[in-house]
């Protein structure tokens, strides 16, 4: 206790250099956590990837579709439990600054493949049994305000025209990984529609979505339904959902690396600072750490006071940095609305976060702590700070 | 007087300025008894502080002997060294060397600290040892509170909290008016007459060096002819 005290008063003994170490500390922390959280987000989409879903897409790029009539042979390939289809919409709402993933989905079997979405049963029922019904999800409610019974437009731009949807339903997910900014509508509507606009565009599925019945055979299901294709005018690439995720994500990789690359600049940057700040310290009680050692006191209590000082300091700065991040990621995560659907400080960031205010903390340390402990009593006597 | 309680024999000690050797002390030696209050005195550059840091085990000799309650301090490494002077040495410094963040109570239990007593037992002796010293009015005031003269007070009770065996005083008047030092000085009386207490004290004020017993010139590293001061 004796110890305790008189780190904690060493530490407040400069009141303003304490406290400006600490704001650094605390905003540096606290950029950390957020940068870490944001490359979490990235990768999010591949995590909640279920082990015994598949995605299969034209081999040449996700830009070309496969004709309608696969999902039957698919089906009937050893090993594939359930097979759904969907499109990406890519529509706008209102303007297109309201980005959120629109999907034309199978509605009789594409939610059996995804059981991590939540849909009242009776909301399912009038989702299905209306050719022109959404199912949107909660963050989207949470944004713009939809109710059931809302009429919602949106304007194509892959499938041009506007296109009129009455909100049937709301998905929440199962747990906080699920992405709940999606917009789903009956593929039907689309088809139907495009057999009138558009009719070499009918019948064309953007992705196929298998169900497996074991994930041990994965490779193999999927050997099996490229090979189907092979040859063929639309070739497949069928490829785990989680494959399918991260290749999104490698897209924009030097992105994500050069997040990577700043937060640990952050923190390398705080303890440049903090190193600073101690070895002005040391320098200072230069004469009262040879006082100690004249009295008998050894190196060993001497790092414990310095390193004590300096851990107290990066370990408030630390905690405080940290209590930060949950309000700040939060909204931060709202005002980036459907970029990061998913957003949240995961206890793997947290523990960076604190790893990172204790090594700051004794890095720091370090030299001013061998200099205290070398420096002969007769010239520590003499210092002046 | 008594035993030898510090035993000098041929001690010499340099310092090293860039590429110089500097000598400091050459072939100092001499004893000073238990109970003794012994002056080092001599100009400025003389050695005599060189001297009182060796006799203190805060610094080392270049060869020679040195030995202090019998034991030979030139053989001790250092951590041994460390623990030896937490037992043996009270340090009274000139300009106090107080720990400003600690209460003259807390800078008084430092080197308590390093023993064995439980935080009653600390606390015992510190309040004991602040009232020896005529403060026990002031025990939770930090030094910054205090004047010249009660930050040297408190300083004292630190040096004489772990019962050493000899008290090194480093001008410790040197940093006060005329009254304080008159008062530090007669409490330094006050531990040789009636505890017993073995003094070296360094300074170059012959007022001062007129308390002790016995007075140690020192010239250009070398001891001159000693004589007692007035007792």
């Amino acid at each position: 206790m004796y110890y305790l005290k008189l780190i904690v008063r060493n530490a407040l003994r400069h009141k303003l250099r304490t406290g400006l170490t600490v704001l650094g500390i605390v905003v540096a922390i606290l950029a950390f956590g957020l940068l870490r959280t944001v490359v979490d987000a990235w990768y999010h989409g591949s995590e909640a990837a279920s082990n015994t879903r598949m995605v299969t897409r034209n081999s040449i790029s996700l830009v070309f579709s496969l004709p309608l009539t696969y999902s039957a042979k698919i089906r009937q390939i050893d090993g594939v439990k359930a097979v759904s289809h969907a499109n990406w919409f890519g529509g706008v709402y209102v303007t297109e600054k309201n980005f959120f993933p629109q999907f034309a989905v199978q509605g009789s079997t594409y939610f059996d493949l995804y059981p991590e979405f939540i849909v009242p049963p009776e909301q399912m029922r009038e989702f299905q049994r209306d050719r022109k019904g959404a199912l949107v999800g909660r963050k989207l409610v949470d944004t713009y305000g939809f109710k059931i019974g809302d009429q919602v437009s949106l304007r194509g731009t892959i499938f041009p025209g506007n296109w009129e949807f009455v909100v049937r339903g709301i998905y929440d997910g199962a747990d906080s990984k699920t992405d709940t900014s999606q917009f789903f509508f009956q593929w039907d509507y689309l088809n139907e529609t495009m057999k009138k606009t558009a009719p070499r565009r009918a019948n064309s599925v953007g992705v196929y979505i298998i169900s497996l019945a074991s994930a041990d055979r994965a490779a193999e299901v999927a050997a099996a339904v490229d090979h189907e294709f092979k040859n063929s005018l639309a070739e497949t690439l069928t490829e785990t959902e989680q494959a399918f995720q991260l290749g999104f994500v490698s897209m924009t990789e030097a992105i994500v690396v050069a997040i990577k690359i700043v937060s640990f600049l952050v923190i390398f940057i705080i303890m440049a600072v903090m190193a600073n700040t101690m070895a002005m310290t040391v320098r200072e009680r230069m004469a009262e750490y040879a006082t100690l050692k004249a009295l008998g006191f050894g190196p060993g209590h001497l790092a414990l006071l310095i390193f004590g000082e300096s851990l107290a300091i990066a370990g408030f700065g630390a905690a405080i940095g940290i209590a930060l991040t949950f309000p700040v990621a939060e909204k931060f995560g709202t005002a980036m609305g459907s970029l990061f659907p998913v957003f949240f400080v995961t206890p793997e960031t947290l523990y960076m976060q604190v790893a990172a205010g204790l090594i700051v903390g004794a890095v720091a340390a370090f030299v001013p702590c061998v200099r205290a402990a070398r420096i002969r009593i007769v010239d520590g006597l003499r210092s002046v700070g | 007087m008594s035993e030898p309680v510090v035993e000098i024999k041929n001690l010499v000690k340099s310092y090293r300025r860039g590429g110089q050797v500097v000598p400091v002390l050459t072939n100092i030696t001499f004893n000073i008894a238990a109970g003794d209050y012994v002056a080092l005195m001599g100009p400025s550059g003389s050695g005599k502080s060189t001297l009182l840091n060796l006799i203190a085990g805060i610094d080392k000799p270049d060869s020679g002997t040195l030995r202090v309650g019998g034991v030979d301090i030139t053989a001790l490494g250092e951590a041994e060294l460390a623990t030896w002077r937490s037992r043996h040495v009270g340090f009274i410094f000139q300009f106090y060397n107080l720990m400003p963040v600690l209460t003259a109570f807390e800078n008084v239990e430092l080197p308590l600290l390093l023993t064995d007593l439980s935080a009653r037992q600390r606390d015992e002796h510190v309040t004991s040892a602040l009232a020896m010293v005529g403060l026990a009015d002031r025990m939770e005031h930090f030094p910054s509170e205090l004047s010249g003269g009660q930050q040297q007070r408190v300083a004292i009770a630190r040096a004489i909290i772990a019962d050493p065996t000899i008290l090194v005083a480093d001008e410790p008047t040197g940093d006060l008016d005329r009254v304080s030092a008159e008062e530090i000085l007669n409490m330094l009386d006050l531990l040789n007459r009636e505890l017993g207490k073995t003094i070296i004290m360094v300074t170059h004020d012959p007022h001062s060096a007129g308390k002790a017993h016995t007075v140690q010139h020192l010239d250009k590293g070398e001891l001159r002819i000693g004589n007692s001061g007035a007792a």
